[in-house]
């Protein structure tokens, strides 16, 4: 955590304890930054979950917005009534937190549907794309921002750099508003949008479509058509989503590479005739890890906005898409429900993602 | 949170070298220029590229009206209705919409509201975020650290979802253009508030450790004095940094909530991602014109905005910048600030024995005990 | 005799932002295969330039001339490091000379094993399988005295001490057998009792492993301990070679004359007294009777620990008095919580226990406002004179801040008369007022700070590592002013340091720290003449002295010492 304290002067730095003692603390250290992290996903939801219900309900509540047009004044107190709305708002506010610790997360006004199992239905599909997406992201990013870092200020880097910038700069749906026109419309490779085509949904219906996540269930079926078909509509997606994604990566791997290639004990190897290849593939990538797998981690949150955006593109019929459906039923419920879980989900990727810098860096491990 | 080397390292690394004091002009000490004038080569190029889009963008929002041919709402030119989804042509450079507007009109209106997002939303967040960073920070203990655990969470959350879910309390969906620019500022703001909040404590703590500052406390100044005349001018350098990458990510989530429906109706203002939503399905049937126009006008100005601000980043941080010449290299003769250094010039002779403090030598920065 | 290098009228320039700027203007000189060459000088003179020209190791910014003639150590080849490039370079690096660098702490790779980090030399120039790498590795730091190595030599630096961790530094050049080893300030980061241990390392390298070494350093008592021969650098340029015993007894140019007189050493003449004697000011005698100015009995500080961390006693038990118009030196090395009573006294830390009393105000719970009139009669000069002021303030604006704060001055143009005043006693320039901090030097910054420190007329003066990071002719100049104005104005002072010799310049009475305990108190030549604790006795013997012949002594006294602690 984030010192508050003025920092304890240099003369105060504890002695160095003698090599015996160390290593008998080695093992809890690791433990309680474990430990620590973990509890600390607590708070963080439960702020998540009080900022969105706080901001949800300042203005009314979700009947009257949802269906507000529609029904007459008693019909709306009623359904209000019925639905618990008229009590006092900390009620209310105790009860949904309550309802979330049991992992109830509401019911849909629209389709009268419990979250969770809005979830567990398009939860497979948004995964997917995301899976695919990091993938793109980590395969441009990571080598990329490596070149970048070991030619830096040449032209390739220069080059490299503004790509990224581009990337950054371009909004995820334009880029698959682009993809679409080049590729499925003027060029007619790649479907336009969708997961599949609908002789393959239908393969897949039949064959039952296990696990929501078509790649899988395409392969299943065993049938090379149908896999071929299901790819096919991911590239674009997955391509819109991770190029952009890979240009931020680009750019984290390249800042901080630099930064290691110019530490001292980069330096150090480098008089000692280590070749500059192998100074930036070990020396310097394996410090400049740490960080860049934290920063990546933060970027679950930046690619679950992507998915949203990139989902409502290409008619990907994965959460995203369907929050944009209730946004447009005006079924706050859902949306609340939805946004407090994927709030959850973006908690706990970066605890995860946490430990994994925790196990790769020896200063927390041992 | 715990241990992270500052989450958002990639953009905000902030080693900037001592700030500029009132010496110089004012002119040559005002952030952007200042930057212009030290940069060199590439870095000058993508720093000059970004100030000319941001100017373009900032005149085609304060003269569209002059610039463009037609209103944003306008249907018709005189007696001739523009039609559906027309080509360009020579009435309407860039086509119509399905709507029947003229592209190329709404495109240049569509600076207007972005601006004005702009403009509300940096205002809105970066005296709040500066304030609670400044208090937090330097007085530290259980407050600072709630609100570090909640400035956290909420920088860990997608910001397009938290403003989806401010801009329905505020508008409860599409609504007139200030309604739908305030509504995307707010929602912008509670996204931001926490990144400026964490930059300014970040650099407040760090401020706060420093020698300088013990001084005053030492010498018994109130905490008025401390925060206002010591901490808050020198915390502040990383700010034009992140306002420039607060407005870009400000014009892409105001694109963003257009698009997913939250934007302004078609008849109180041009909106960017409100017309790429409905270019949607004009793309399908090989419509490009009008898709294309309002995607490129998010994508120059975000990119001028972020060459701006990723230029200031690499100028602010000493092993990203490109040195005139080229990378490292403590200058020994006339100084003019080497922390810790000196401000003489060569000494041809021994003198006096202050002048033989050279300033600080070649990697020679000896530890000191 | 062979030399290892041979350096013929090297030349070194850099291009900066500010033009060309000559960092190394005409060296000439050799190295002896098996010989310590010192080129020692202060900040800015060259000598790290000079020295990483042996190994190309100048950024692209640098444009070298002249030959540097580097010789492998069988002989079998020789290479001008000038003209070498890529992967010719690359394979001298190392195997012909190595270098051991100042931090160990940054020189060291945090996230691989130290055993790794060794192998990678070895690697670079030849073949050889994982096993035989993590023998040799074994065997080095088994060599270097890291205890036992077989385990260690899986660890990563972290779990390394900072001695243990330069001792692995000097492993990983060892190891590839090179003919020269360039040590760059190898102890500026250690203290002092572990530079002992350092420096007898180095000095088993030339006779055991015959490598030569040049020795890079501003501290005259690690030249005169470890050297063979000494090259003065000033400028740019060798100002003066010599053999170091010639060197100490009979330095031939004014720049070394000068320097060698600027070393403090313990023992010498106490600067209290020259000053003294040259402004014929009265005898200052400490009235032993007076009410103390600072009272501490049985002062425990601690800083507490958090989420599991066990919290760290930093000063326990401790027990002093400051009287009136007294200079106590306060000693120890990092982690003895010397600067940590320093902050309580000024209020900066709170204590945790028993009693200190400041100005006859009890500091234990002490409230701000209490102790804020307290405050006009307390000065504190910062260590270090890069952060020690606003940036954005003048220097006049910075040393006017307390009268202005104290409501003696409504602003700082009024002080300004004040201020001037100051500037004048502490040897500045009156216009020196209206620059920028970074506008003047470290020294110079220094002596500002010194008159913030002074302009209320404090009765007590804590100064907490002034001079530690001023080149040593500066630091001179600053502890002369010290003790002038001490003995004119006669204010009481807790003067903290790491340095036993500039301790005793100054102090009336001096005080160890060892981990947060005072082990032993007295007047200079109590303490230093004849220390009575272990601890005071080791520290002593580790500290060089800045002549070889005697230098020789108290090496064996060390290694007596050693022995049988």
């Amino acid at each position: 955590m984030t010192s508050t304290t003025i920092g304890a002067p240099t003369d105060a730095a504890p002695a160095p304890a003698s090599p015996a003692a160390k290593s008998k603390r080695s093992g809890g250290h690791l433990g309680s930054y474990l430990l620590v992290r973990f509890l600390l996903i607590f708070p963080t939801i439960f702020i998540l979950v009080t900022t969105v219900f706080v901001l949800m309900r300042a203005t009314g509540d979700p009947i009257t917005a949802s269906l507000g047009g529609r029904l007459t004044r008693e019909q709306l107190d009623e359904r209000i009534a019925e639905a618990g709305y008229d009590r006092p708002i900390l009620v209310q506010y105790l009860e949904y937190l309550g309802n979330i610790f049991r992992g109830d997360f509401g019911t849909t006004i629209s389709d009268n549907r419990p979250v969770t199992e809005v979830v567990m239905t398009y939860g497979a599909a948004t995964l997917e794309l995301a899976f695919y997406a990091l993938l793109v992201a980590l395969l441009v990013g990571i080598p990329l921002g490596r070149i970048a870092a070991a030619r830096r200020d040449k032209g390739v880097d220069a080059s490299l750099r503004i790509s990224g910038i581009l990337a950054y700069a371009t909004p995820v749906f334009f880029a698959g508003i682009l993809l679409k026109l080049i590729f499925s419309v003027w060029l007619g490779w790649l479907p336009v949008a969708g997961r599949a085509s609908t002789d393959a949904q239908i393969e897949l219906q039949r064959n039952g479509a296990e696990t929501g996540i078509f790649l899988i269930d395409a392969i299943s079926t065993g049938d090379p058509a149908v896999v071929l078909d299901v790819l096919e509509h991911a590239i674009l997606p997955a391509l819109a989503l991770g190029l952009l994604t890979g240009g931020i990566f680009l750019r984290l791997v390249r800042t901080n590479v630099i930064g290691t290639l110019s530490t001292g004990y980069v330096e150090a190897a480098r008089s000692r005739g280590v070749n500059e290849r192998r100074l930036l593939r070990q020396h310097a990538w394996r410090p400049a890890l740490v960080p860049i797998i934290t920063v990546i981690g933060l970027q679950v949150a930046l690619l679950l906005s992507g998915a949203v955006l990139t989902e409502k593109t290409f008619e990907w019929k994965g959460l995203g898409f369907q929050l944009v459906q209730y946004l447009l039923a005006r079924d706050f419920v859902a949306v609340q429900g939805l946004v407090v879980l994927l709030a959850v989900v973006v908690a706990l990727t970066n605890f995860v993602v946490d430990v994994i810098a925790a196990l790769v860096d020896p200063r927390i491990r041992y | 949170m715990t241990n992270l080397p500052a989450p958002d390292a990639t953009l905000l690394v902030a080693h900037a070298g001592p700030a500029t004091p009132e010496h110089t002009s004012l002119w040559k000490r005002l952030p952007v220029v200042r930057h212009v004038r030290t940069s060199v080569g590439l870095q000058r190029t993508m720093l000059l590229i970004g100030i000319v889009l941001m100017l373009v963008f900032i005149v085609t929002a304060a003269f569209a009206p002059l610039l463009a041919p037609y209103g944003y709402a306008q249907l018709s030119s005189g007696d001739v209705n523009f039609g559906s989804q027309q080509p360009p042509s020579a009435q309407n450079l860039l086509g119509t919409t399905v709507g029947g507007y003229d592209v190329l009109s709404r495109t240049i209106w569509g600076a207007r509201p972005a601006f004005l997002v702009i403009v509300v939303a940096v205002t809105l967040s970066i005296f709040a975020g500066v304030a609670l960073g400044l208090v937090s920070g330097y007085f530290g203990g259980w407050v600072d650290r709630v609100l570090v655990v909640i400035a956290d969470a909420l920088f860990a959350f997608p910001s397009l979802l938290l403003a989806i879910v401010v801009a329905i309390v505020i508008s409860g969906g599409q609504s007139s253009m200030w309604g739908g620019v305030m509504a995307a500022a707010i929602s912008l703001s509670v996204v931001m508030i926490p990144q400026y909040f964490r930059v300014v404590r970040a650099e407040v703590v760090r401020v706060k450790a420093e020698a300088f500052v013990e001084s005053a406390r030492v010498i018994g100044s109130g905490h008025l004095r401390i925060m206002g005349r010591h901490v808050l001018r020198n915390s502040t350098r990383t700010l034009p940094l992140i306002l420039t990458l607060n407005c870009s990510e400000a014009v892409l989530t105001l694109a963003g909530l257009g698009f997913l429906g939250f934007g302004i109706e078609p008849t109180a203002a041009a909106d960017w991602g409100y017309d790429l939503s409905k270019s949607l399905s004009d793309v399908t049937s090989g419509i490009w014109w009008t898709a294309v126009p309002p995607g490129v006008a998010i994508v120059l100005t975000v990119l001028g905005l972020t060459l701006v601000g990723e230029s200031l980043n690499d100028l602010a941080d000493p092993r990203l910048r490109t040195r005139r010449a080229a990378k490292a290299a403590v200058p020994l003769s006339p100084v003019t600030a080497v922390p810790g250094g000196v401000a003489t010039d060569r000494v041809p002779g021994v003198e006096s024995i202050d002048e033989l403090e050279g300033p600080t030598d070649l990697f020679d920065e000896r530890g000191d005990r | 005799m062979t030399n290892v290098v041979d350096i013929t009228n090297l030349h070194v320039s850099f291009a900066t932002d500010a033009g060309t700027v000559r960092a190394v203007e005409g060296v000439t000189l050799q190295v002896a295969a098996g010989e310590v060459l010192a080129i020692v000088g202060e900040s800015g003179s060259g000598k790290t330039v000079t020295a990483r020209s042996i190994l190309g190791l100048l950024p692209e910014t640098a444009l070298s001339s002249g030959t540097v003639m580097l010789t492998r150590k069988d002989g079998s080849a020789t290479h001008d490091i000038v003209t070498l490039r890529g992967s010719d370079l690359r394979d001298v690096r190392g195997r012909d000379a190595a270098m051991v660098f100042q931090e160990p702490s940054t020189a060291l790779n945090p996230v691989f094993p130290v055993g790794w980090q060794i192998a990678e030399g070895l690697r670079a120039h030849r073949k050889l399988s994982d096993k035989d790498a993590r023998t040799q590795a074994i065997d080095v730091l088994r060599l270097v005295g890291i205890p036992d190595p077989e385990h260690r030599v899986d660890h990563y630096p972290h779990q390394f001490s900072g001695g243990q961790k330069q001792r692995i530094v000097i492993a990983q050049a060892l190891v590839l057998d090179p003919g020269l080893i360039i040590a760059d300030e190898p102890t500026t980061a250690l203290d002092v009792t572990v530079q002992a241990e350092i420096l007898d390392l180095l000095r088993r390298l030339p006779q055991e492993f015959g490598s030569a070494i040049v020795l890079i350093t501003h501290n005259m008592g690690v030249v005169a301990d470890l050297a063979d021969r000494v090259a003065v650098m000033f400028n740019g340029e060798i100002v003066e070679q010599a053999d170091v015993r010639t060197l100490f007894s009979s330095p031939q140019h004014p720049y070394t004359q000068r320097l060698l007189d600027a070393v403090p050493r313990v023992g010498g003449r106490r600067l209290r007294d020259r000053v003294r004697v040259a402004d014929e000011l009265e005898a200052m005698v400490v009235d032993e009777s007076a009410t103390p100015v600072v009272e501490a009995s049985d002062l425990r500080i601690v800083y507490p620990g958090r989420l599991r961390q066990p919290s760290f006693t930093a000063v326990d038990g401790v027990n002093l008095a400051i009287r009136p118009g007294e200079v106590l030196g306060l000693v120890g090395e990092s982690g003895s919580g010397k600067t940590t009573i320093g902050r309580a006294i000024a209020g900066l830390t709170p204590i945790s226990g028993g009693s200190l009393k400041v100005h006859g105000v009890e500091m234990l719970d002490v409230k701000e406002r209490v102790f804020r009139p307290v405050r006009k009669r307390i000065g504190f000069v910062f260590q270090d004179p890069a952060t020690s002021f606003n940036p954005l303030l003048t220097i006049a604006q910075c040393v006017a801040e307390p009268m202005v704060v104290h409501g003696l001055a409504p602003n700082p143009e009024e002080a300004r008369p004040r201020v001037d005043e100051l500037m004048e006693a502490v040897q500045l320039p009156k216009a020196f007022g209206d620059r920028f901090p970074h506008e003047l030097s470290g020294g110079q910054r220094q002596r500002a700070s010194l008159a913030r420190a002074l302009i209320l007329g404090p009765e007590l003066l804590i100064a907490d590592e002034p001079t530690s990071a001023l080149d040593v002719s500066v630091q001179a100049r600053v502890l002369d002013l010290f003790a002038r104005l001490q003995a004119e104005l006669g204010f009481a002072c807790l003067f903290i340091s790491h340095d036993l010799a500039v301790v005793d310049l100054l102090a009336h009475r001096i005080a160890v720290l060892h981990r947060g305990v005072l082990v032993e108190e007295g007047t200079g030549d109590e303490v230093l003449g004849a220390p009575k604790h272990p601890y005071t006795q080791r520290l002593l013997a580790s500290l060089p002295v800045p002549d070889p012949i005697e230098q020789a002594a108290r090496r064996e006294t060390w290694r007596n010492l050693r022995a049988h602690g």
